[in-house]
């Protein structure tokens, strides 16, 4: 049980200390609440499906990421585009349109896509698993962050 | 330059990466054409995904996922009585995370293959799983869920 409780405690530690280490590291766009890849992403979305109901959370303080980070997204769609189409369907609609920012700054893309039926009958937005520290030793990470700055 | 562009075509009629000794301003290197070995990557995950009923490329193992949105998938497996299957841990080969997301053209790990076809990643998972579609779709590949021995128990 002790060694079940270190475990968690662990990653947590090493999260704080790294976002520590890296707090001088801040990114430019946390100036004036600029969020340059959220607002690409809602523009995107808007234009793509015209959606009835829409929510993007920036969940990238969920993860082993510097503060500021703009790597990891949940995105909540509902479209009367989604209509017909299976769940694989809609998940590819939304990957197309965020298709530039998924092959640069966008590491991870936690998607609900539904229709306004489903919205209506279930309007709950799902909740991101928690972070297992994935992204702390990944180089691919660190360079999709840099893409995300430049 | 010439004979780069020769053995990237040698390469390319053998499909295979070789490694080929260079005379680059008087020394000799080795260069290793990689150009096509993306294309033995695709064919090596074609067969990859057929291995096995469920093929489940993850960040880390099932045993220790590295990443909360693969842990999702190992652990809704898992509720189904699913324990034994493929899985391959793509922090350990960039060649095959970045292969399979061209492979199924989707952009993020983990991805979930029943019977060698793309079913989707964490997301899709959990909502197969939600609205019982997993349990059938577990079916129809001679899988019985868990779930459904403890629906029987609760009865």
């Amino acid at each position: 049980m002790l060694s079940g409780a270190l475990r968690c405690v662990r990653p947590t530690i090493h999260t704080i200390a790294l976002s520590r280490q890296l707090a001088h590291f801040r990114p430019q766009m946390e100036a004036g609440g600029n969020r340059p890849v959220e607002t690409a992403i809602r523009t995107k979305l808007t234009q793509a499906f015209q959606p009835e109901h829409m929510e993007v959370l920036n969940e990238s303080h969920m993860h082993a990421v510097p503060p500021g980070s703009e790597s990891h997204f949940r995105v909540l769609v509902v479209s009367t585009q989604f209509e017909g189409q299976s769940l694989l369907q809609r998940h590819r609609m939304v990957n197309e349109a965020l298709r530039e920012e998924l092959s640069t700054c966008v590491h991870a893309l936690a998607i609900q896509a539904k229709t306004p039926q489903q919205w209506g009958s279930n309007p709950s937005l799902a909740k991101s698993p928690p972070c297992l520290g994935g992204s702390k030793h990944d180089s691919t990470v660190a360079e999709k962050l840099k893409a995300g700055r430049d | 330059m010439n004979s780069i562009i020769r053995s990237t075509a040698r390469c390319l009629r053998a499909g295979n990466t070789l490694y080929r000794s260079n005379q680059v301003n008087g020394h000799l290197s080795f260069v290793s054409v990689r150009l096509c070995s993306s294309d033995a990557i695709q064919k090596n995950l074609g067969e990859m995904v057929k291995k096995d009923k469920v093929v489940v490329f993850m960040k880390g193992t099932p045993a220790q996922p590295m990443c909360g949105f693969s842990n999702a998938v190992v652990q809704i497996l898992r509720m189904h009585g699913v324990d034994e299957y493929t899985s391959y841990n793509v922090l350990e080969d960039q060649d095959i995370r970045q292969g399979v997301k061209t492979f199924s053209n989707w952009p993020t790990i983990p991805q979930v293959f029943f019977n060698g076809e793309f079913v989707g990643g964490c997301d899709i998972l959990l909502q197969m799983h939600q609205n019982g579609d997993l349990v059938d779709e577990l079916q129809k590949l001679g899988i019985r869920s868990a779930l459904l021995d403890a629906e029987k128990e609760s009865k």
